[in-house]
């Protein structure tokens, strides 16, 4: 679901297809027929925006037939435990939970915490965002619990209260989807869940571009919790990522909200006034992020080397302070208001693979300076002179730099894709004339500061003068025209961390240390660099006996390839099944072990009980297995973390042609909706804009097109922009195949070729059809083929926990004809 | 018996490994593979999508000569998708920057310049922009160390190693807030 993955991930799919071929029933949910709807053995069509009344209606089909996996869900999830009196279920107030403030439009989640006295759910980590942050959720360690799962208070039943109404009668109204197929997705699914067997779920974009995506993925969790399917074999949620390295971006990260390794990054908002206080409010005491403190203060040796020290918080006051959401959405909304200055774009290309890339081209003409660093000019870097706005370049102040970087084979480096997996590339050439790294970019331009501010003794210059920034080799490679190249292995092992006094690689994070005696750039990568020379990223060993493959690459943490493993054991620490063998317990040795590294303290015997006292997994039992959690428990329901509610909920998109069928709450209560002048979003049901609107990838293009519309062989392959319409919505507007139409959205308006295609189904809703366009997004005004670009028509927004914007469901209406 | 690997087919060849012998041209006699005489096969991970599959890129003379996926690769075996396979096109192109592209305020046309004194004039906009934006305090006396005026993007298509030095840079060293990239979209 949420994926075209036969079209995007096509060598990945290669398994999907080997699975099958042994017998495995594929399926695709989706709202287009695709290169995977083909081969797979069942197609479902959905409407766009509708995934949680879809995945809603499977999670009550389950409750409901009693097909869930009881010994599991007992030990493993939180059904048993009791939620606060305080709380009200969204499907007893009209689609909002308890705690909202339509002043503010966001939740205050105190009554979504579990029952019991007042404890440490105070400490609210609501404020909390970003990706992987419910892990730092400071939910109680052992809240109390009703294994009979009759309390009307337990997680159990409120579960089956909030979805008792996603009937298959119910996912046909909202979805669109014959109730057959919506029965026989939901009996392969349980029929190929249980002791021997175990189902995957793959998503990508088609579930993170929504209002609500975190919630959808969310749905397919509680899916997999209740059917058994999370650390076992052949189960799972896998997120098929869209660029080499973007789960690397992620974990790494640029991004706002997040320090390396998932440590929120500290904010003025949450009161993260001082280091202590900081640690304080994001550790969580049970559960492994109880050692974030350990993590923090080697991330701030890494940083700040001897200058950081116990007396100045380890050099805490240097990293900036956030002050709001200062994602990219918001930026470019910002940067279009004149707010930002300076704007430094690494590979990526804002003014046509950004949302509403009209406003992002106009907000690039209100900068003072812009450096753009690619292999090829991009519409990013040329919006000055080729934007179909048609500016005058003597209008535009902007001062702009394109620096030519190097492709992977010619520099060393590591991807992290989207299996967690670390692998390094070599250098296999210089890259060509005054093309340089990345890493060498950032690298002279920090040294070229330094010097700049070398001899200030003003307190704000300190972090930077203080920044550890020896990263160039012992003496340059004779193989390589380019002496001054940093090493990029230099800055890995810095990655995986050190002993500071002895300058000693640590094996891995269980080693860091919270007193300042070790350095950690990034703790979830300890280990990728254990020791001089053992560079384990650039492992590339077959191990045939074993299908996990563990002497390939490195996969983060620790190497283990299937997270949460602990659990494809029963409760006693025995497989669930000989078939589904994983990772057990051996009484005789007195320690886990099987196919992968054990996601769990090796020596924690299954029948180990929590302590009361303490902190960490020392609170949970030998048979809790989700050690992230502070209960150690899969998340049924979420106490905390979230800002859109505890369980799943269907909302209409942000713009969408029904009503909701399920509640009076018609879209998402907290995604942000930047009303503004410029980013008019149609009221649901807007005659002026009746067709929903999508969008999409295609194998021989990439992204905006940087990578591959300068490329003669990709160019022929799909030289054309395009939108896909069905023949039912052709013959209504008398529209031929190849015919130019122009698609508007409030935003803007685009002119492109139709595809009238059967690919695409109208949606019947009401006794009436639904009819969708889907648009790939590959075209620019650069490179040796040009076209529209899809992302002109679409609205700033922002999914409120991850601040994605919303493109995979919106609303637009077509014509025959060109623009002009 | 060991086939001889080098020079391509050569005629008898099949009917000595007790094959059938075919009639062939004199083009499929001569053909060979672009990659036969290279220098070294250096093991590289595709560019593109975040399956990560393996590659050879293979280098005669100092250039890259072709890119094929790594048979090794227990993702990939060797199989690379359309994009994949065209990455040789993506590196070895007329299209590509080879030098500092530089286009002055105003200014209606590029213009080359060298690399260092690019460098340098970034540096220094970097410094200026920092210096007249910084925010050490909030109005309600928060010390929050930031420029909301300088924001960065990207790269999900670089190496870790990279985002890395991108983040302790711009955010621990600079200041800066508006740390993004593609992993947000």
């Amino acid at each position: 679901m949420g994926s075209n993955m036969a079209e995007n991930h096509p060598v990945g799919f290669r398994w999907p297809m080997k699975a099958k071929e042994r017998g495995a029933t594929l399926i695709h949910v989706d709202p287009r027929f695709s290169r995977t709807s083909a081969v797979a053995d069942l197609y479902v069509p959905i409407r766009p925006g509708s995934d949680i009344a879809f995945l809603g209606g499977l999670i009550n089909y389950v409750l409901t037939h009693d097909k869930w996996f009881k010994e599991y869900v007992l030990a493993y999830t939180n059904a048993s435990a009791l939620v606060s009196d305080d709380y009200v279920d969204a499907e007893d107030n009209g689609g909002l939970f308890s705690g909202y403030d339509p002043k503010s439009s966001s939740y205050d989640n105190a009554s979504w915490a579990y029952a019991g006295p007042a404890q440490e759910a105070k400490e609210d980590a609501s404020a909390h965002s970003g990706h992987g942050m419910e892990g730092t959720s400071p939910a109680k360690h052992g809240p109390a619990r009703d294994e009979t799962l009759q309390h009307p208070r337990s997680v159990f039943q409120i579960l089956k209260r909030h979805y008792a109404r996603y009937t298959p009668e119910m996912v046909e109204r909202v979805c669109s989807t014959p109730p057959s197929l919506f029965l026989q997705v939901a009996e392969v699914l349980t029929r190929n869940s249980g002791r021997e067997r175990t189902s995957a779920i793959c998503y990508a974009v088609g579930w993170t571009q929504q209002s609500y995506g975190a919630q959808i993925i969310r749905a397919a969790g509680i899916l997999q919790l209740l059917l058994g399917n999370i650390g076992r074999p052949g189960g799972g949620i896998m997120a098929l990522r869209g660029h080499a390295s973007i789960q690397g971006s992620t974990d790494v990260p640029t991004l706002f909200d997040l320090l390396p390794g998932y440590l929120p990054h500290p904010a003025a908002f949450k009161g993260d006034d001082t280091l202590e206080r900081y640690m304080r409010e994001s550790a969580v005491r049970g559960g492994y992020w109880s050692n974030l403190p350990k993590f923090m203060v080697s991330l701030l040796k890494a940083w700040y080397g001897d200058a950081a020290t116990s007396e100045n918080e380890f050099g805490y006051q240097w990293i900036p302070k956030l002050t709001g959401d200062h994602s990219h959405v918001s930026t470019s909304a910002a940067m279009a208001d004149g707010k930002v200055k300076g704007f430094v774009v690494f590979g990526q290309n804002p003014a046509n693979g950004s949302p509403h890339s009209g406003l992002q081209r106009r907000a690039l003409t209100q900068l003072d300076w812009m450096v753009a660093i690619d292999l090829y000019e991009t519409e990013t870097a040329a919006f000055w002179y080729a934007a179909p706005e048609g500016w005058r370049p003597a209008d535009i102040k902007t001062e702009v730099f394109l620096l030519p970087t190097a492709g992977p084979p010619e520099k060393e480096g590591t991807f992290t894709n989207t299996q967690r997996l670390l692998q390094f590339h070599d250098k296999a050439v210089d890259p060509p004339g005054d093309a340089r790294s990345d890493l060498w970019y950032v690298y002279h331009l920090g040294r070229r500061l330094k010097d700049l501010y070398r001899g200030s003794t003003n307190p704000r210059d300190q972090g930077l003068l203080n920044l550890t920034w020896d990263y160039l080799p012992e003496r340059p490679d004779p193989e390589w025209r380019i002496k001054d190249e940093p090493s990029d292995e230099k800055v890995l092992m810095e990655v995986n961390g050190y002993t500071v006094a002895e300058r000693k690689q640590v094996p891995d994070f269980e080693q860091l240390k919270a007193d300042g005696s070790t350095a950690c750039g990034v703790w979830i990568y300890s280990g990728v660099f254990p020791g001089p020379g053992k560079n384990m990223a650039r492992r590339r060993s077959r191990t045939p006996d074993n299908d996990v493959e563990p002497e390939w690459g490195f996969a983060w943490p620790g190497n283990r390839r299937i997270l949460y493993n602990r659990a494809s054991a029963d409760p006693a620490g025995r497989p669930w099944s000989e078939r589904k063998k994983y990772v057990w317990w051996d009484a005789a040795a007195g320690k886990w072990t099987g196919k992968d590294i054990p996601d769990f303290p090796v020596k924690k015997a299954p029948a180990t009980p929590a302590k009361q006292r303490g902190s960490g997994i020392d609170l949970h039992s030998g048979s809790d297995p989700f050690t992230l959690k502070a209960d150690g428990r899969g998340w049924l329901f979420a106490p905390s973390g979230l800002k859109d509610g505890p369980l799943p909920t269907h909302y209409e998109p942000l713009e969408s042609p029904v009503l909701n069928a399920l509640y009076e709450r018609q879209d998402s209560p907290v995604a942000k909706r930047f009303s503004r002048k410029d980013n008019a979003i149609s009221p649901p049901g807007d005659p002026r804009y009746p067709y929903i609107v999508t969008t999409y990838r295609v194998t021989e293009q990439y992204t905006s097109g940087v990578m591959s519309r300068w490329n003669g062989w990709l160019s022929e392959l799909m030289p054309e922009m395009f939108a896909e319409i069905s023949p039912e919505l052709a013959a209504e507007k008398g529209i031929a195949n190849l015919d130019w139409i122009t698609v508007s959205t409030p935003r803007n308006q685009i002119e492109c070729k139709a595809l009238v295609t059967r690919r695409i189904r109208p949606f019947p809703h009401n006794g009436k059809l639904i009819h969708e366009v889907g648009l790939p997004y590959h075209w620019g005004y650069k490179g040796l083929v040009k076209g529209a670009m899809a992302n002109d028509l679409i609205a700033l927004s922002e999914e409120p926990n991850v601040y994605i914007q919303e493109d995979k469901a919106l609303t637009c209406n077509i014509r025959k004809g060109r623009l002009r | 018996m060991a086939v001889e690997r080098k020079g391509g087919l050569r005629p008898g060849m099949l009917s000595r490994l007790g094959m059938a012998p075919q009639p062939m041209s004199r083009e499929s006699v001569e053909k060979k593979p672009r990659i036969r005489d290279a220098d070294k096969a250096v093991p590289s991970v595709c560019p593109y999508c975040a399956v990560g599959c393996s590659q050879l890129v293979y280098v005669k003379d100092r250039r890259i000569i072709d890119i094929e996926g790594n048979p090794e690769s227990p993702i990939n075996e060797g199989t690379l998708c359309p994009k994949g396979a065209s990455t040789y096109q993506y590196l070895v192109n007329p299209n590509r920057l080879t030098t500092v592209r530089y286009r002055a305020p105003l200014s209606d046309h590029w213009e080359d310049r060298p690399l260092d004194w690019a460098m340098d004039r970034i540096a220094r906009l970097i410094k200026e922009t920092r210096d007249a934006s910084f925010v050490e305090r909030t109005p309600d006396g928060k010390l929050v160390n930031q420029t909301t005026a300088m924001a960065t993007l990207g790269g999900a298509t670089m190496d870790i190693e990279e985002n890395y030095l991108i983040k302790k840079l711009f955010s621990g060293g600079l200041g800066v807030v508006s740390i993004e990239n593609q992993a947000r979209i």
